[in-house]
């Protein structure tokens, strides 16, 4: 008998660990030998911890399960109250178009043969027959754009890193995941961590890189633990080391741990960080690509970049491109978060909009209430009212609305959210993370909260220095930090007025 | 501790990061992990080892929220204030905890550190906290009473 209880974060933060304990313990009273896999998460928050039988049918998914309900699973599975069908039929579910995460949930996660049985390593395997500069154009014909956020066409990097006379070359993974909203990195770490590893071998034998550095927060202790693992294992079988698969070139990757400085998710930052020096901004020329780690080619790209490229060697950079619209193709992983019915991951081509997220997929607020604004992209993302729910999720659209798809983590807040209190937190929040380096960012994310402050206190006059000062900041700062903090402040207040306004005459 | 011994430890812990690439990350973690912060004696050993100042070392020590240099509780609660908690409550989750432990966010003793995180990744299911490196979720008053009751006992 085998039963999956996810030990993803989320889950176990729901209880995963006694709900496995309390199965475990039912079915040794029982005496019935059953193999507990502790898988990642199926991306279904609200229906944590979701534990799944496996049957002759597929496997059937219960949740939210509590450790009270262990005995029943084995009494009368097909009866239990938590009982929710086929996991593959629950619609949230079988909507999506996974492709990154298809393994996530699915198998054991520090199982290289579960890996290779659902697919794994077949996209090494092809970029190895297919040599460096096919792969390269593989890439970039697929359309990949870094998920991080900034949407860099992920095939453009990689040729001017490959281009790039060095000694040494790196390929960096961004794994410093600290928007508040997004936890998708975390969870493929935790659900599939040989397909992350698989993604940087492919980059770094693309880009004739022989080193790799995964950076990952210090936050995520049990993405540290798994990816640890599944490293050492990647080692063992040859994966990694002095030829990849036994018959490619060098390739290694170590793991570090950030020390829970915000702005290390800035590319500069991370870089400067890893050779252990302060996480402060680097100005831009020169590009990673030309001069990054240790002054060498680095590639510097996004958990979400690096694991989508096994995929795309697998099935071909065509199939990729043919999902999505315009110029963003492929799908993006949706993080829908904060106040909603319906949390979790859902993976799905570019083009769904906005509406459709939070209140189609995502089922409106948990609270009910009605939906005041979302935030997407993070801190540094607007603050989205209701009459944007027909802008669809691609970069340029949410750009043009000033927006950004950013990490494509939501954040819905219901009416009683109060837009001057979260405008006055961006400025705070920016205040505690700015590295330091330009004024615009350090000074003025301190008089932007003073600011917020003054107009929360009833002065009008304050206003238009807010919008001044954010203009100060969007194109006065060095990087997206100081540069995208006006967002959110400048969202917040334009859309939500009256916010700023109640302030004043409940001051007068 | 003497600093006798502790230069025998940061012994131990420099020889094992020998040969990587801009180990001084690594390094401040694994003396955090051996004493519990960074001590002021620690420092001169690293400077020594990887040829930069004091003053260097330091920076880089007093630019990461993660590294301390005093001691924290027996347990270290770390409380989500980002958006996504902040949407489900996360002040009040504040207060209580708060009320709980009669300590205020930043504030530590000897039994109990509370700290501020910006974001565990637990965004749907917040308001989320870390007690100890254990994540917990949907932090309603039972499930705070509960930390209390643990990290107070």
């Amino acid at each position: 008998m085998k039963i999956y209880v996810p030990a993803d974060a989320a889950a176990r933060a729901l209880g995963a660990d006694a709900v496995a304990a309390a199965i475990a313990k039912e079915a040794a009273q029982r005496g019935i030998d059953v193999q507990i896999i502790r898988n990642g998460s199926r991306g279904m928050i609200w229906l944590e911890p979701l534990v799944e039988l496996e049957t002759a049918a597929g496997r059937i998914a219960f949740g939210p399960f509590d450790a009270a309900d262990a005995a029943a699973l084995f009494d009368a599975p097909e009866t239990h109250p938590r009982a929710l069908g086929l996991t593959d039929e629950i619609p949230y579910f079988k909507r999506q178009t996974r492709l990154t995460f298809a393994r996530v949930g699915l198998i054991d996660p520090t199982s290289l043969a579960d890996y290779e049985a659902h697919g794994g390593l077949a996209g090494l395997r092809r970029a190895l027959a297919l040599g460096p500069q096919a792969v390269l154009d593989e890439v970039a014909a697929s359309g990949l754009r870094g998920r991080g956020g900034a949407g860099f066409p992920t095939g453009i990097k990689w040729q001017t890193v490959a281009a790039a006379p060095a000694d040494r070359k790196y390929i960096v993974c961004n794994a410093d995941e600290g928007d508040s909203g997004t936890f998708a990195d975390r969870m493929l770490i935790e659900g599939d961590p040989f397909c992350l590893i698989e993604g940087m071998a492919i980059a770094g034998l693309a880009c004739g890189a022989t080193k790799g550095f995964v950076y990952l927060r210090s936050e995520y202790p049990d993405a540290i633990a798994v990816l640890g693992r599944a490293l050492g294992l990647a080692r063992q079988a040859g994966i990694l080391g002095d030829a990849v698969l036994g018959s490619g070139p060098a390739f290694e990757i170590e793991l570090r741990v950030g020390a829970g400085a915000y702005v290390c998710g800035e590319e500069t930052s991370l870089l400067n960080s890893l050779e252990g020096q302060r996480g402060v901004v680097r100005a831009k020329p020169p590009l990673p690509a030309l001069e990054g780690f240790m002054g060498r080619p680095t590639v510097v790209n996004n958990v979400l970049s690096l694991a989508a490229v096994p995929w795309i060697l697998t099935e071909g950079a065509a199939a990729y491109k043919a999902i999505g619209i315009n110029r963003s193709r492929g799908t993006i992983p949706l993080q829908i978060a904060g106040n909603v019915r319906y949390g979790g991951l859902f993976e799905t081509g570019f083009g769904v909009t906005l509406g459709e997220i939070v209140n189609d997929i995502g089922g409106g607020t948990a609270s009910g209430r009605p939906v005041k604004a979302v935030q997407v992209g993070g801190p540094l993302g607007a603050y989205h009212p209701q009459a944007d729910f027909d802008l669809p999720f691609c970069y340029e659209e949410f750009a043009g609305q000033g927006g950004l798809v950013g990490h494509a983590g939501l954040v819905v807040h219901d009416d009683s959210a109060d837009m001057l209190a979260l405008a006055r937190f961006a400025m705070a929040f920016c205040a505690i993370e700015s590295c330091g380096k330009c004024t615009p960012c350090r000074i003025g994310a301190v008089r932007g909260a003073e600011t917020i402050d003054r107009i929360a206190a009833g002065d009008a006059a304050a206003v238009p220095l807010l919008k001044d000062l954010c203009q100060t900041m969007k194109l006065g700062s060095l990087c997206a930090l100081g540069g995208f903090t006006p967002y959110p402040v400048l969202s917040a207040l334009t859309h939500f007025p009256d916010d700023f306004a109640c302030h004043k005459e409940a001051a007068e | 501790m003497s600093e006798a011994a502790i230069a025998e430890r940061m012994d131990a812990i420099l020889t094992a990061h020998q040969g990587l690439e801009g180990p001084l990350l690594p390094i401040l973690h694994a003396v955090q992990a051996e004493f519990g912060l960074i001590p002021a004696a620690a420092v001169a050993p690293i400077a020594k080892a990887l040829a930069l100042t004091g003053a260097e070392v330091e920076g880089v020590i007093s630019f990461y929220h993660d590294f301390r240099r005093t001691p924290a509780g027996r347990h270290t609660i770390k409380l989500c204030r980002a958006e996504a908690c902040q949407a489900m409550g996360g002040d009040q989750a504040l207060a209580r905890i708060e009320a709980a432990l009669g300590l205020k966010l930043g504030e530590s003793r000897a039994d109990v550190t509370l700290e501020a995180v910006y974001c565990l990744g637990l965004c749907a299911c917040g308001p989320a906290a870390q007690v100890d490196g254990q994540p917990i979720g949907r932090l309603d008053a039972a499930k705070v009473a509960a930390i209390a009751a643990e990290v107070l006992s």
